[in-house]
């Protein structure tokens, strides 16, 4: 294990996590996934808010054992590693507030960083103005890095704070298999609280326990690479520092690979599952997206993965993100197949607005100056 | 005497470590930085970035849990 362990958090850690998401993604396209959306972190969590009655679109409501598996694999992995850190205090709110904005951007390309990079890697050419706008939210966040942007710091917090991740992903993983009905409708037929798609994507989904063994195995080796799929280009940016990119280009090559071996790739811009073809708003949902994941620290499945390491603000994150599906829905922003919804592009432009706000304005109050002697 | 910097990057998001240490790395030129970070995560971040710059690190954990990154050039 140990040697294991040396091993993913050397410059291969990022490379063989990519590696293994690029295959096991359209695996799970292939055992049931809705198309390109082997893994994705904001659909899922935008079926998780449906699945809990956050949002009434009825096509996009499932538990996906995938999200639980990340919290519940990096928690194992740190604890191994003896980097399980309960830990909270950095500017939560601004935390849910990056979730929320990140949510709805990504719904209005319709997927997050993790999801545009496979479909790039299944053939679905619209995920390149994506990727470009993801490129371009992750540059601007980087220039507001540089001016010294900070949520300030977090501090160690009681152990019970770290280990409410984990709980909170069991607790999903107990309404997935018991999926309670505590209401009547008019009609007086059982409903609710949990609510599953009977059509759409929703209703497209891998084996449970094939779900969540993907789904752990991705949150250990994500939380001893460090997996990040916004920090791949902000290092770039930042630092010219290759070593998370190498892990997204792994990601790409391999998921086109498999996806050919599979039969599942098709090149081409019109027609790709769960996609639509705007320029436009694939460009500015990942743009609000990149910059709002750039001003939290890490891509979705990082936020996931830090939650699961006892990181509380990065679980305030994942709410945000969960919660601002729902809004995406509720405030009819979230695009569909047919294109961008009706409110969508005035949610990215108050979203953009409200991220460069903080951007701007937020610093780290206690930030110690340094002493030169 | 050769300059030295000292930087308390603990619980900061990343890559604020980085960025801290690499402006203090700026600041002194050549001489010594201490870092100090919370996190294994931020540690080896820092020292992957000194190290490409050429900068030698040595860095070990503290009594408080914490770990103090000494860069020098």
């Amino acid at each position: 294990m140990p040697a294991l362990s040396r091993w993913l958090t050397s410059r291969w850690g990022p490379i063989i996590t990519g590696l293994v998401v690029g295959v096991l993604a359209p695996v799970l396209v292939k055992l049931g996934n809705p198309g390109n959306m082997g893994i994705c972190v904001v659909c899922f969590s935008r079926d998780l808010a449906g699945a809990l009655g956050l949002h009434r679109a009825a096509v996009v409501q499932y538990i996906r054992p995938e999200l639980a598996g990340f919290v519940i694999g990096s928690f194992l992995a740190a604890r191994a590693a003896r980097e399980f850190l309960p830990r909270t205090g950095s500017a939560p709110i601004a935390r849910f507030l990056l979730g929320v904005f990140a949510s709805i951007g990504a719904l209005v390309f319709l997927g997050c960083p993790w999801r545009a990079y496979l479909r790039l890697g299944g053939g679905d050419l619209t995920a390149v103005p994506g990727i470009i706008g993801l490129v371009g939210g992750i540059y601007l966040g980087v220039l507001f890095l540089k001016r010294g942007y900070s949520l300030g710091r977090n501090y160690p917090a009681a152990r019970a704070t770290g280990l409410l991740g984990p709980a909170i992903a069991v607790t999903l993983l107990v309404l997935l298999v018991v999926a309670p009905l505590f209401g009547r409708t008019a009609e007086g037929v059982p409903t609710g609280p949990i609510f599953f798609s009977e059509t759409g994507p929703g209703s497209q989904y891998a084996p449970v326990l094939i779900a969540l063994a993907v789904g752990l195995v991705v949150g250990v080796l994500a939380q001893r690479s460090r997996f990040c799929t916004v920090g791949a280009f902000r290092d770039m940016i930042l630092l010219r520092d290759s070593h998370l990119f190498n892990g997204v280009a792994a990601l790409v090559l391999a998921a086109l690979v498999t996806n050919l071996a599979l039969g599942q790739f098709r090149l081409g811009w019109a027609g790709q599952p769960v996609a639509h073809t705007s320029i436009l708003w694939n460009l500015g949902g990942m743009l609000l997206a990149g910059l709002a994941f750039t001003l939290a620290g890490g891509c979705p499945g990082r936020q996931f993965f830090l939650w699961g390491e006892g990181d509380a603000d990065a679980g305030m994150f994942v709410f945000g993100l969960v919660v601002g599906a729902g809004f995406a829905h509720n405030f009819n922003a979230a695009s569909s197949a047919a294109g961008p919804a009706a409110y969508g592009p005035i949610a990215v432009v108050i979203g953009l607005l409200i991220c460069i706000a903080l951007g701007l304005t937020m610093r780290d109050p206690r930030r110690a100056p340094s002493r030169t002697s | 005497m050769a300059k030295t910097e000292s930087v308390d990057a603990r619980g900061l998001s990343c890559p604020q470590p980085v960025i801290l240490a690499r402006q203090a790395m700026q600041a002194v030129g050549s001489g010594t930085v201490t870092v100090v970070v919370d996190t294994v995560t931020s540690r080896d971040n820092v020292t992957r970035m000194a190290q490409r710059d050429g900068w030698k690190v040595a860095s070990e954990p503290t009594r408080e849990g914490d770990y103090s990154v000494v860069l020098s050039r």
